[in-house]
């Protein structure tokens, strides 16, 4: 390390967790809120979950039907690019894996998207193998609007704007085309462990 | 310009040219950064502090100054519980060197050849990147009609105040209102309330006149200024925002 911030020593946090956090990062106790617009309102009854694109037959479940698959309860680390992370926050939601049983595609990447217009890109193994959940509970609670309720996507292993609130459905594609945040100086894949940040990191 | 396209976003070092006291909490950083690429208003910059043994803490923070301005300044609330704040306002010296790399955010920004009316509404220092506009605005010798709500909690606590008195008094089109929410000096003749619906009926532009909406602050406030647009009509997408909570550090 060649430069050294004059006077700085910062607050050290326990070695205990120290582990679990990405570089660059700094664990919070509240949930923040970040967003590029206004909260998007869906009723549930108006709610749908859809699942198109490079698909044979596209699947929709309408709130009452999504809330009769499997639900999973997950315990996870997040990571937000903004320089947040937040240990061990509680979930309930559908796996992907659930959502995608038995669908035969070529395509390999995936474009989220979301009720008021947010996208996000991410390869799709990166959504099965038990690594990725369609969220509607946050500690036992039902997912708050601010925090992308009814439903949001959960990518614990990506940057936490993959995570895609007021999650809509996933298009199949078979190339990988930039979401919102991606076209806007955001990395294409979204690491926190390779600090994938924005362009070029 | 050379913001918008993909590149890698490099450290460098900035020094410190200037400090600027705003208000008892916060404070202008002035950087020389003689190798930065350029910004558009509203984006921000990561900050990275080492310690001697290695640590180190990274936050962002927006970019006060106007593109085309030769520094680069930002400006930080000191947070009593941060790491990163305490040490940029309080310790830092004229002279010191900041490690920082940008711009970044491509989404909440604005450009003066945009032809749409402008509502700016802040909160606290959420003001910061709407004076990059507001900045850009000036330099480029924009009339664009503009009118900025700002959301301060005392008149102590009004951040670039004078700058703004004087800009609105150019008579080019901007106009500023202040809501003081906790403590006004006597004679107050602005708002003394958080912002609402009537204020921004009052303040703001009608929604047939279309206009481009930033709101930075507070994630309480944002919520509930974005919310109250939307309810009063105004179209989502036109609104764009920026929120901070106690984290920023």
């Amino acid at each position: 390390m060649s430069f050294i911030s004059r006077g700085f020593r910062g607050k050290r946090r326990d070695v205990a967790s120290s582990s679990r956090v990405p570089p660059g990062q700094h664990v919070v106790d509240d949930f923040p809120v970040l967003s590029a617009g206004p909260t998007p309102r869906i009723p549930v009854s108006e709610w749908k979950f859809v699942v198109e694109g490079e698909i044979d037959q596209p699947r929709s479940w309408t709130w009452d039907e999504f809330r009769k698959l499997p639900a999973e309860h997950v315990t996870k680390d997040i990571h937000c690019v903004t320089k947040w992370t937040k240990l061990d926050t509680a979930w309930t939601g559908v796996s992907v894996d659930t959502i995608m049983e038995g669908v035969e595609t070529a395509a390999e990447y995936i474009m989220a998207f979301s009720y008021g217009g947010y996208t996000t890109n991410l390869p799709l193994e990166d959504l099965t193998g038990g690594k990725a959940w369609v969220a509607y509970e946050f500690d036992g609670q039902p997912l708050h609007p601010e925090h992308g309720g009814p439903a949001r996507l959960l990518v614990p292993h990506l940057y936490f704007w993959k995570s895609a609130k007021w999650v809509q459905g996933l298009r199949l594609v078979n190339e990988d085309q930039p979401g919102f945040w991606e076209s806007n100086g955001y990395n294409m894949y979204g690491d926190p462990w390779r600090e994938q940040r924005y362009w070029g990191d | 310009m050379s913001s918008r396209g993909p590149r890698l976003l490099i450290w460098q070092l900035g020094e410190v040219a200037e400090l600027v006291p705003q208000t008892p909490r916060v404070s202008s950083l002035v950087l020389d950064v003689p190798a930065w690429p350029g910004h558009l208003a509203g984006q921000h910059v990561d900050v990275r502090l080492t310690a001697d043994d290695g640590y180190q803490a990274q936050r962002s923070y927006s970019i006060a100054s106007a593109p085309e301005d030769p520094h680069l300044e930002i400006t930080v609330e000191r947070l009593e519980d941060g790491e990163v704040s305490p040490y940029l306002v309080g310790e830092v010296r004229k002279g010191d060197k900041v490690e920082l790399r940008g711009p970044i955010g491509g989404y909440f920004v604005w450009t003066a050849g945009d032809p749409r009316p402008l509502l700016l509404v802040a909160g606290g220092s959420g003001v910061v990147p709407l004076m990059s506009m507001i900045r850009h605005r000036e330099h480029t010798g924009s009339s664009n009609p503009t009118r900025l709500l700002y959301s301060s909690r005392s008149y102590e606590d009004i951040i670039y105040r004078d700058e703004l008195d004087r800009l609105a008094a150019g008579g080019d089109g901007l106009t500023v209102a202040h809501t003081l929410t906790r403590m006004q000096p006597q004679g107050w003749q602005g708002y003394a309330r958080r912002i609402d619906a009537d204020m921004l009926s009052e303040v703001g532009w009608p929604k047939a006149e279309m206009p481009a909406v930033f709101v930075c602050g507070p994630t309480p406030m944002v919520e509930s200024v974005a919310s109250t647009l939307v309810d009063m009509g105004y179209d989502p997408a036109s609104i764009k925002t920026e929120r901070f909570g106690a984290t920023g550090g």
